[in-house]
């Protein structure tokens, strides 16, 4: 059960401006049904004033996403359209009262119609589909550019991969694209991963078994949670000098990116961990 | 305003039979089963009148073959971890794509530390693919676990066959069945099963106690150590009230299956289901209509998002689920439906309506009443109504 607010509650029950605009002078649309929640905004608005007369809207959605669709017609109407374009998702939100974490991103899709509708208005009314406007996909589940992830990021300074999924949706599918999302929000975030270098014995200087024992803590640490995550792992099979022999299981094994997982993944990890000598090799 | 529960998937009301059962062995009778003195000593006799009743229940031979456990999860976490760590050979393990959480969970935990798994998939009517299990299970597979029945679409799966292919092969196998124990007749002899897990609320026993039954010979390894309780199957003190209390819930819900209930129950559910198929349009039943299990009904509304269906039930005091996304907390609608590849403008917009006995005619008439209203008015909201029209 979600602890939806009074205001969610109402506005879901009593939907107020239900329906499409004839003629309407911008038209958006964001969401699809494979996505699980679509809205449509048409908005009627005064050519002389720009002042937004009247706005309508249909979703296709839980009750959140339904609330979040009503009030944000009520917060245009009236306004122009350059005071509208400012609405930020975190405003629809403000205005129910609050949203569950998991539930932003149906604040974010009125966010995106309500784009959608003015840049419709803006090119003379025909209507506009909200696209993520940057060519990299990062979620193909949900069809969720680095751009929107960024964007989410900033404005609500989100810290996990979590907070990110629960935005904008990113990562709620297969999940292929949390490891990439985490690197997007080391990036906006200013994460530097310095690595934490204690006293260590030059891997040179060490026994077999120590060598092998460093390499297997650093599959186990570094290697083998990120290879989870795609359902994945890497066994240690050998090791041959600095040649390290690796087998990959399960996701991983017969994976079309098998050999950069090797090379640009486990290879630099081990050199950056262990020592630059070491290079990897498919057992 | 009255409750009319049809979520009785989810859990079922604890019998006031059972509770009445129970309540003894909390307050006066509230002894160690393993104490040396009478006090305590008695209520071992009253877990082992329980595990008889249990036994008898899903036709095991001995009473102790029954293991009394936390909950389900917790019997189909033993059963996968005793499976394979008894086999240590054997590195390949199977089960159905539309299993419980905590089925997947522990076998993706073991896909993840080198196993083989494969997931079996289903047909669109949610049948288990017979031709593709033949063809991945082998002499390295330690264990196949499959589900007696689907929780969501009350689908009921041919354990008695897939069982007897993993014997073929020296497998082990274990059948989830939690959603069959009570509402279909379970005999694990003529099923040829290893290992069996069912859930106490499930069938009008109180929450927070399963059962494990693991046949006479099989390979076992405890999950939990610590004791020797459960002859050192299962360690930490024995839950007496919670164990009277699913003896009792197993011995009605056996008396249950004979008397008529089931046939009543039933009823009711097809009486419902045949109400929305002829009421609303662009609806569609999800399931195996031929082997499903009398209580459950699960049903896509078209072009419209099932949380707010149950929503708008829930005002009417109408308990349901729904395969959404949206009511999960996940982004994606229910896997055991994707894995049938019901479509996305379905699988949405599908609700499970699960009866029990407690189910009234009355009930059904409520919700036959005021569903196409609900339906309606969502649509009327929906963007893509006009697309089914």
């Amino acid at each position: 059960m979600w602890d939806y607010t009074d205001k969610v509650m109402d506005h879901f029950r009593n939907p107020r401006n239900v329906g499409a605009i004839p003629n309407a002078d911008g038209t958006g649309q964001v969401g699809s049904l494979v996505c699980g929640d679509a809205l449509k905004l048409t908005i009627k608005v005064n050519k002389d004033t720009d002042v937004i007369e009247d706005a309508k809207f249909e979703t296709f959605g839980c009750a959140s996403a339904i609330a979040s669709s009503s009030i944000l017609t009520e917060m245009i109407k009236g306004k122009t359209i350059a005071e509208a374009s400012k609405i930020t998702n975190q405003d629809i939100a403000d205005a129910l009262g609050t949203l569950p974490a998991e539930k932003m991103h149906c604040s974010v899709m009125g966010m995106e119609a309500l784009e959608a509708a003015v840049k419709s208005y803006r090119q003379g009314g025909q209507p506009v589909v909200f696209e993520q406007q940057e060519e990299k996909i990062v979620c193909h589940c949900f069809n969720v550019s680095e751009e929107t992830i960024i964007k989410a990021i900033r404005a609500n300074h989100l810290k996990t991969v979590d907070d990110v999924t629960h935005f904008t949706k990113a990562g709620g599918g297969c999940g292929r694209c949390k490891g990439e999302i985490q690197k997007i929000l080391d990036k906006v975030n200013g994460a530097s991963a310095a690595p934490a270098t204690g006293e260590k014995k030059p891997f040179a200087q060490m026994t077999v078994v120590e060598k092998i024992k460093t390499i297997e803590l650093v599959l186990e640490e570094d290697v083998r949670p990120k290879l989870n995550m795609d359902g994945g792992s890497a066994e240690l099979v050998d090791l041959d000098g600095t040649t390290v022999k690796i087998r990959l299981t399960g996701m991983c094994s017969g994976c079309a990116g098998a050999a950069g997982t090797l090379k640009n993944f486990i290879e630099k990890t081990l050199k950056e961990k262990v020592d630059p000598s070491l290079t990897v090799e498919q057992a | 305003m009255k409750v009319i529960y049809l979520d009785n998937n989810a859990t079922t009301q604890c019998a006031p039979a059972v509770v009445e059962a129970m309540l003894p062995y909390f307050s006066e009778k509230y002894g160690n089963a393993s104490s040396m003195h009478t006090f305590g000593g008695n209520n071992r006799h009253v877990i082992d009148h329980a595990r008889q009743q249990v036994a008898d229940f899903i036709g095991a031979a001995h009473a102790d073959e029954i293991i009394f456990t936390s909950c389900a999860t917790e019997s189909d976490n033993t059963a996968i971890f005793s499976a394979v760590r008894t086999q240590p050979k054997k590195k390949h393990i199977i089960t159905s794509a539309v299993e419980h959480p905590a089925i997947m969970e522990p076998y993706k935990y073991l896909e993840a530390k080198g196993y083989r798994v494969d997931f079996i998939g289903v047909d669109s009517l949610g049948r288990f693919d017979m031709e593709r299990f033949k063809n991945v299970l082998d002499e390295d597979t330690a264990l196949v676990s499959v589900m007696w029945v689907n929780s969501e679409t009350g689908t009921i799966f041919p354990i008695a066959e897939i069982a007897r292919l993993t014997h073929e092969k020296g497998a082990l196998f274990h059948t989830d069945a939690v959603q069959a124990v009570g509402k279909i007749p379970v005999n694990v002899q003529e099923a040829g099963v290893d290992m069996l897990s069912l859930s106490g609320h499930k069938f009008h026993g109180p929450k927070g106690v399963g059962a494990l039954y693991v046949r006479r010979g099989t390979l076992f390894m405890p999950y939990l150590m610590g004791g020797h309780q459960e002859r050192h199957r299962r360690a930490g003190t024995e839950n007496v009230p919670y164990i009277v209390g699913l003896g009792k819930a197993a011995e009605l819900a056996q008396k249950r299956l004979t008397d008529g209930t089931t046939e009543r129950i039933a009823a009711l559910r097809d009486k419902l289901e045949k109400g929305i198929l002829a009421t609303v349009p662009d609806v569609k039943v999800n399931g195996d209509p031929e082997h499903r299990v009398p209580n459950t009904t699960n049903i896509s509304f078209g072009y419209i998002e099932g949380e707010s269906i149950l929503m708008y039930l829930n005002d009417l005091g109408v308990c349901a689920s729904s395969g959404s996304a949206c009511t999960s907390g996940s982004l994606e609608p229910s896997h055991v439906l994707r894995a049938m590849g019901v479509p996305f403008q379905f699988a949405h917009g599908s609700i499970r309506f699960s009866l029990s006995d407690q189910t009234t005619e009355a009930d059904i008439d409520l919700v036959l009443k005021e569903l196409p209203a609900i339906i309606e008015r969502l649509r009327k909201i929906s963007p893509f109504s006009r697309l089914a029209a």
